[in-house]
């Protein structure tokens, strides 16, 4: 069933993009003076993986990749709202892609906003010797993925990255509503379980 | 303001994943900005969608970057503002809907009950609307088909779930019944979306839908 569907999870090592310190910093390159090198390295290390979450999200080779140049020129245009503090570049990025997914896959509105740094309160949340580091968190975070039990990871995959809202998880699975829902639940508490309890 | 009732869980990750339903994502974007706890999950949770969408493997891109030439005044420069409230609205809606809940154009339902339909961008599944409910109002046992989000913006209601102020959210999922009854002095405006399919039996039901439907 799962294999079916291609979710299986990836094997072995995963080849993310390089080192994050080095993309955060090439965005305060282009955020501070416009560096079109450092913006070319970002290119060559996201656009390629924006094109695929943009056709697993639905859209064809050519709207993938025209979403893609998009996304990446937003990363240009809006380098100085991004935030170390808040996220890894690779998050940043992120949000940046699934917004224009919204706006521009599904025309609607995107009533979420990128995250922007500005929000003091709740990062004020974490002491400091709890702040993990970027690097220490994106790995806890990856591994947590590959804990989770198949039908758990099943929807959060279909969430991420199809697009799929719960309801047409649900149709998709041929599971009722409420069981997409308390898969997602157990997944989301599992994963802070793990990320944040290996202090 | 004292938040106690939160979207449940998989509300933020499929906020987070960008793929709820519009009007949920509405509801849920109301609250963000009332909510640090939320606004917290919702960074922790794009931090997982990051994590997915890192491990996929890499489609070849055929163009080059862009050629690119900014001045640094095209640039976008910070400035959005949190827990921004115009008026009794909080800052994401009062852009669609206004500051002032006086001012909107409310269609009775029933007796002590009156809506306003939310225009959304296009063929999403789901409604997004307002409700106001007057002082002590009960509003009759209902069950959901789908999903109903709603975020109390101004007075509380309460059912068996609990007590429902300003800021928080009731979360609801399939069959569970409730029968909110409106604060006794305030009453309730509320923001409430709705699963799109819901299921008309007929005409009496369609007709007493958008008050039986929820």
């Amino acid at each position: 069933m799962i294999q079916n569907i291609a979710i299986a999870r990836p094997v072995g090592r995963v080849r993310t993009t390089p080192g994050s310190i080095l993309m955060a910093d090439f965005l305060q390159r282009i955020a501070e003076r416009g560096d079109v090198d450092a913006f070319r390295k970002l290119f060559q290390s996201y656009a390629p993986r924006v094109k695929s979450y943009m056709m697993r999200q639905g859209a064809d080779a050519n709207t993938a990749e025209e979403l893609a140049q998009e996304t990446m020129l937003t990363v240009w245009r809006k380098a100085s709202l991004y935030s170390g503090e808040k996220g890894s570049a690779t998050t940043w990025i992120f949000t940046i892609a699934r917004n224009l997914r919204i706006d521009r896959l599904r025309r609607e509105t995107t009533w979420v906003a990128l995250p922007d740094g500005h929000d003091e309160e709740a990062s004020t949340d974490a002491l400091p010797d709890e702040v993990l580091s970027e690097r220490e968190r994106k790995v806890r975070v990856q591994r947590a993925l590959a804990e989770l039990p198949p039908d758990q990871y099943e929807v959060v995959s279909l969430s991420y990255v199809e697009g799929l809202s719960h309801s047409e998880i649900a149709e998709r699975l041929g599971l009722p509503l409420g069981t997409v829902k308390s898969r997602m639940r157990l997944a989301y508490h599992k994963i802070r379980e793990l990320v944040e309890d290996l202090k | 303001m004292k938040i106690t009732h939160h979207p449940e869980p998989e509300s933020l990750m499929s906020c987070s994943a960008g793929s709820m339903p519009e009007a949920f994502a509405a509801v849920m974007s109301t609250h963000f900005s009332q909510c640090a706890k939320c606004r917290n999950d919702l960074s922790f949770l794009e931090n997982v969608g990051a994590a997915l969408f890192d491990s996929l493997s890499p489609a070849a891109v055929t163009r080059d970057a862009p050629v690119l030439a900014m001045r640094s005044s095209e640039a976008d420069r910070g400035g959005v503002t949190l827990e921004q409230t115009v008026g009794d609205v909080p800052a994401p809606l009062s852009a669609v809907i206004g500051s002032d809940f006086d001012a909107i154009d409310w269609k009775r339902v029933t007796p002590g009950v009156w809506q306003h339909v939310v225009p959304l961008s296009g063929q999403q599944r789901g409604d997004l609307r307002l409700m106001k409910i007057a002082p002590g109002q009960v509003i009759p046992e209902h069950a959901h088909s789908g999903s109903e989000l709603t975020l109390i913006l101004k007075g509380s209601y309460r059912d068996k779930t609990g007590h429902y102020q300003a800021g928080d959210v009731a979360d609801m999922c399939g069959a569970s019944g409730h029968s909110p009854v409106a604060d006794p002095v305030d009453g309730c405006i509320c923001l409430v979306a709705t699963d799109g399919k819901m299921k008309f039996k007929g005409l009496v039901a369609r007709f007493v839908q958008p008050f039986t439907g929820f």
